[in-house]
């Protein structure tokens, strides 16, 4: 008979020792200095392995900690918000955003000719940047002709004036008619047409010329997003500003103007 | 139709319960509405040989094979192709309309702010003095439309997003219910708690509430709740305990109603209406039809089981009818609504209506039988709204593809589109005239249409998002909304 069976069959016949228990509470209660002891003590690779499980337990431990109290206390619960009536809420949560900013001061900001915008300050383009000089003439000597390098919209109904007269070439590759347009308090985004160029900050020139860069605004057709006034009209143009570098990226991103 | 001038037809004046009115008469093909009404009037009281109490003679409008007349006979067969009208004689059925008229609301006279949150539902008492209003931000605030304020006191117990809101036809106990399935009893004229818990059993939130009508019980003791729990629950607001719980369903419960033969219509998203007895909880039928969710019902009965013993015809002073004991409350509520029980045949009947999320409404006689009358397609998205006219004759449908329809409430028949709102229209509201027809959509306008000529009347814009309550109070002077921009509104003249 293995001795710990000798020990048990003890235990049945009379029980424990009379201070048992006091003795493990004792040796409970100095525990915690044995431990901290070790922690002090231990140095090296031991230390390390030591130390982490120890912060492992304390993690859990106040975990545990924190579950219980919360039990204990009945918290009021918080009355979540966007209270939609009983008639809605089994339907799928279209999110759609409010009324944005009414037409009055839309049209305000569009006499003075300023936006806040989220890109408030962009680094000027320089001409020499997005005009490339194209050679003319017989003896490629005349240089009035110019080919813009960066993205641009070009309206619908746009013809190509005969070569003797265009001044501006505008490529086909680098015409753009669509726009990714984020909506700022949806964080929701929309691909949609670009209805115009209402701002170049860089060049008025670039603005009638429609190029598309950094901190560009733009007019967005935002029909698709169901958009209504007070008045209860359908908004259909809205602004948008662009937040990439198109010419990099081959895709205009930009955020819609609140 | 050269000599139309000295032609003459003969026709037979009826009612639409088919009582006839008199014999054939021969009347000249030249007479206008005015003279037919003088006609109409003159046999009606010819047969009916009591003098009416005020002698005013009834605006009567005239059909002809479910077709009005708009201006004169003439102008009628005009219109209409088929010639063969002159072999026999005319059945004109005359149509009493209401002797008083609504004026329509046009302003805005009140911007209440008050609420904290978006506003879920709105409700007048059934006298149109008082205003109830449910919201996000867990309370039920009344409001005093004399001063057009909110009251002191207001329902504070609720713990979740107000949803349902329903004024006892008595007028003097408002229910409402909220997100966790707790429902809540509130005094209208004080806007304090009535008792002191909320009746709680359900498990998860309430769509629908509905009381025991007037006729039945003068007391107003009985209410019933219809959750996405699937159950229904009759409660016993007196002693503050469930009655019986209705189970059968095997989805949310979207919509009850609670008939004047003291049966509970239900609608639920399982796709099919239960009649239940609710003497003793049994089901008596499932109407089925519908091939998605059932989201809406109405009684043909409604407005009057809603304003119970108030009749917005007669002018009365208002003390009188607060200190009404509850046995003449109940004989003149049963007055009122046998008169409408008995409007289309002299048996008497209840109609339902439902509309779904297959886009199509059902017409049915629920006390009776399982078929459904009609079945009513047009619209191109759910419908989430369908009132039946006060005076029972026609069905408004809204729904979410901006449109809203009207339906005669007899055969079903398809009358009308109102186009105009630019999103979802979210609820109708009528007059008590049935004249006129209020709207409240998603694009953040009201609109009023008038009934007659089908027609876009007032747009009414105002608030700042979208409106998801309107009501229209039953004596016909104003109109509240409520929406997302937190801010109640009232409208009037």
């Amino acid at each position: 008979m293995p001795q710990n069976e000798h020990i048990e069959l003890h235990r049945k016949r009379h029980g424990r020792r009379f201070d048992h228990y006091e003795k493990q509470k004792k040796k409970e209660g100095r525990l915690p200095h044995i431990l901290s002891k070790k922690a002090q003590t231990l140095r090296g690779i031991k230390a390390k392995l030591y130390n982490k499980r120890r912060q492992n337990e304390k993690i859990q431990m106040k975990k545990t900690i924190k579950s219980h109290e919360e039990k204990e206390t009945k918290q009021r619960e918080e009355v979540p918000e966007g209270a939609v009536p009983a008639y809605l809420l089994d339907r799928e949560k279209q999110n759609r955003a409010k009324v944005l900013s009414n037409t009055i001061k839309q049209k305000r900001k569009e006499k003075a000719g300023k936006w806040d915008v989220p890109i408030p300050k962009v680094k000027a383009v320089s001409e020499s940047e997005v005009f490339r000089v194209v050679q003319s003439g017989k003896r490629r000597k005349k240089a009035w002709k110019r080919l813009v390098t960066k993205p641009c919209f070009v309206g619908e109904g746009f013809t190509r004036k005969p070569p003797k007269f265009e001044r501006f070439i505008r490529p086909m590759a680098l015409r753009f008619t669509k726009a990714h347009v984020t909506h700022p308090e949806l964080k929701a985004t929309f691909q949609l047409p670009i209805i115009g160029v209402k701002k170049n900050p860089s060049s008025p020139l670039y603005t009638s010329l429609g190029v598309i860069t950094k901190g560009t605004v733009l007019e967005v057709n935002v029909s698709e997003l169901g958009m209504v006034t007070q008045g209860g009209k359908v908004v259909w143009g809205k602004y948008a500003q662009v937040t990439n570098h198109p010419e990099n990226d081959g895709c205009i991103n930009a955020v819609l103007l609140v | 139709m050269a000599s139309s001038s000295d032609r003459a037809i003969l026709s037979q004046f009826q009612l639409e319960n088919g009582n006839l009115l008199g014999g054939p008469v021969e009347i000249p093909l030249t007479v206008n509405i005015r003279q037919l009404n003088s006609v109409a009037n003159g046999l009606v009281q010819a047969q009916e040989k009591l003098a009416n109490d005020s002698n005013e003679p009834i605006p009567y409008s005239f059909y002809i094979d479910e077709i009005e007349i708009k201006e004169s006979l003439e102008k009628y067969f005009q219109d209409q192709t088929n010639k063969q009208m002159f072999e026999k004689t005319l059945n004109i059925i005359c149509v009493p309309k209401a002797r008083f008229q609504v004026i329509p609301v046009e302003r805005c006279t009140a911007t209440i702010e008050g609420h904290l949150e978006a506003i879920t539902i709105l409700q007048f008492s059934p006298n149109g003095k008082l205003l109830a209003s449910g919201s996000g931000d867990t309370t039920v605030r009344f409001w005093d439309l004399n001063t057009q304020t909110p009251f002191d006191e207001y329902g504070k117990a609720h713990r979740h997003w107000i949803l349902c809101l329903s004024w006892a036809p008595n007028g003097k106990i408002v229910a409402s219910s909220c997100k966790q399935g707790l429902i809540g009893l509130w005094v209208g004229a004080t806007g304090k708690q009535h008792g002191t818990k909320l009746l709680s059993g359900h498990r998860q939130w309430i769509n629908s509430l509905s009381w025991q009508p007037l006729h039945l019980d003068g007391s107003c003791r009985l209410l019933a709740s219809g959750s996405k729990d699937t159950t229904i629950k009759i409660w016993d607001t007196h002693l503050f305990k469930t009655v019986f719980t209705l189970c059968g369903h095997t989805a949310s419960v979207t919509c009850i109603k609670w008939g004047g033969q003291n049966l509970l219509y239900s609608a639920s998203q399982d796709r099919t209406i239960k009649v239940w007895r609710t003497t003793d909880g049994i089901l008596c039928r499932t109407l089925e039809g519908h091939a998605h969710w059932v989201n809406t019902l109405a009684l043909s009965t409604d407005y009057v089981l809603r304003t119970g013993f108030y009749d917005p015809s007669k002018e009365r002073a208002t003390d009188d009818y607060d200190n009404l004991d509850e046995i003449t409350v109940q004989t003149l509520a049963l007055e009122r609504y046998e008169k409408v029980y008995k409007l289309f045949d002299t048996t008497g009947g209840e109609r339902l209506v439902s509309g779904s999320d297959d886009f199509t409404l059902y017409l049915w006689k629920p006390e009776t039988d399982k078929k459904p009358l009609a079945r009513m397609t047009g619209h191109q998205q759910l419908i989430n709204d369908v009132k039946f006219s006060p005076d029972t004759r026609i069905l408004a449908s809204a729904s979410f593809d901006k449109s809203i329809k009207l339906w005669s409430s007899r055969t079903g028949t398809f009358l009308t589109t109102l186009r105009g709102h630019v999103q979802a229209v979210y609820q109708i509201a009528w007059s008590a005239d049935s004249r006129l027809l209020v709207s409240g959509s998603a694009d953040s306008t009201l609109k009023v249409w008038n009934i007659e000529k089908r027609c876009l009347l007032f747009d009414l814009p105002g608030h700042a998002d979208e409106i998801y309550a309107v009501d229209y109070s039953p004596d016909g002077q104003k109109v509240a909304s409520g929406g997302k921009d937190k801010v109640l509104k009232l409208w009037r003249r």
